[in-house]
């Protein structure tokens, strides 16, 4: 969690742009992206500065006037509602977007770069990539021709929905397709931020250490599958495989795992075969969707049709 | 300090429905398998409240105990922490289904 880490959600930067700032009445600051389209659902992305309001019932008889109000709500809801949101254009799109999260060093960026060469033919393949400062990752990621675009969190530790969502919106992303987003690199964090992904991945390399499941384990039960990278540095590295997946299934007992090498290849056709299963299910339920809306459609002329005649 | 700050947007949001000028106290339901350091949630709370509406305010916090489903018991047991074992049989087929809510409450206001 953040209040752990004491990082901060200013500062935030998409690609480059610097989000004019807000000064409330307060005289709290808050960046934020307005240029571009704003798809987002309006009723999540009310901007009522009026945050200076003074007490409306002022009692002068000396009675208590405290009262309690029922809220209710997650802490996280907002971030919530800006994930289904995600979701629901992702899926609008046939989109499979997958979350990439490690610590820093683990070779996601590497990873990505295999995976997109991996399938260029088959598959379009969009990248968000997280970092607190420079643009270096997506810059290694657009050589490849793929699109990407880069989220600066600044002094954040992790990605939410929100900049997520902005950040989709620039790609204008291939449909049907990938989306990719790699995740500030830090196994704590981005465990409680659902940013409207299919699946949480988490990359654990060998030169870590085999406890990483049970010291980050917020982490590894959130995420659906784990590839243990840089499996061609085992001769050269005290790791035990067979202990580290005791450690992940401990902590979580359907997560599977994938043995992965970037640089030799070792394991990249499962990984990909993952990917492109569950591209082929995005796909499938856009099409379904699509069907259904058609026979819908149908459906309504003929009645319209019928009651014309 | 971004689940500090989801709290203060949460009590500003009931504000501007509600019509409140100032919050005394915020109660919330933390889990026990949650993640969150209550201390440092404590500390962030009271800066990103100072200078507003809920300057001042106390937190009020309930933990709530976790609990996980075992698949090998089939039944719900209790767990104090993630890598528990199912106090039963021992085991670590747990799926974890209690213990990490984060909730706003209620606030007292003025």
């Amino acid at each position: 969690m953040c209040a752990t880490c004491g990082c901060g959600a200013d500062e935030v930067r998409i690609e480059g742009s610097a989000p004019p700032l807000h000064r409330h009445a307060d005289a709290t600051e808050h960046a934020h992206l307005h240029d571009g389209p704003h798809t987002h659902d309006a009723t999540i992305h009310e901007h009522d500065h009026a945050h200076d309001r003074a007490p409306r019932h002022a009692h002068a008889c000396g009675l208590d006037a405290t009262r309690r109000v029922q809220v209710e709500r997650d802490i996280l809801s907002k971030n919530d509602e800006y994930a289904r949101s995600n979701r629901a254009l992702f899926a609008d799109r046939g989109i499979f977007a997958v979350n990439l999260v490690s610590s820093p060093g683990s070779g996601k960026t590497s990873l990505l770069v295999k995976t997109i060469e991996a399938l260029r033919e088959r598959l379009v393949v969009s990248v968000i990539e997280g970092d607190q400062q420079t643009s270096v990752d997506a810059e290694r990621i657009r050589a490849t021709g793929a699109p990407a675009i880069q989220v600066n969190t600044g002094k954040g530790c992790h990605l939410d929905a929100h900049m997520v969502g902005h950040a989709a919106e620039r790609l204008a992303l291939a449909r049907p397709g990938v989306l990719m987003i790699e995740n500030v690199g830090n196994l704590v964090c981005p465990a409680a931020f659902d940013l409207g992904e299919a699946h949480k991945v988490v990359v654990l390399s060998v030169t870590e250490g085999e406890d990483k499941p049970l010291k980050y384990p917020d982490m590894f039960a959130a995420s659906d599958l784990m590839l243990l990278n840089k499996v061609d540095l085992l001769p050269y590295v005290s790791f035990d495989v067979a202990r580290c997946l005791e450690n992940a299934r401990r902590v979580n007992p359907r997560i599977r795992v994938i043995p992965v090498s970037a640089t030799t290849g070792e394991g990249l056709p499962d990984w990909i075969a993952w990917i492109e299963d569950g591209a082929r299910h995005a796909r499938d339920a856009m099409d379904e969707t699509v069907a259904r809306l058609r026979r819908e459609i149908e459906r309504l002329r003929a009645e319209l049709a019928a009651r014309g005649a | 300090m971004s689940l500090a700050e989801g709290v203060l947007q949460i009590v500003e949001g009931s504000a501007r429905r509600e019509g409140f000028g100032a919050v005394r106290v915020v109660r919330l339901e933390i889990g026990e398998l949650a993640g969150v350091e209550i201390d440092a949630l404590r500390f962030c709370f009271d800066v990103v409240a100072r200078g507003g509406m809920a300057d001042g305010a106390r937190l009020e916090i309930e933990r709530t105990p976790g609990g996980a489903w075992c698949r090998r018991c089939a039944k719900m047991v209790p767990v104090a922490a993630r890598l528990d074992p199912c106090p039963d049989c021992g085991t670590h087929q747990l799926q974890v289904c209690a213990g990490t809510e984060m909730r706003v409450r209620d606030l007292e206001v003025t």
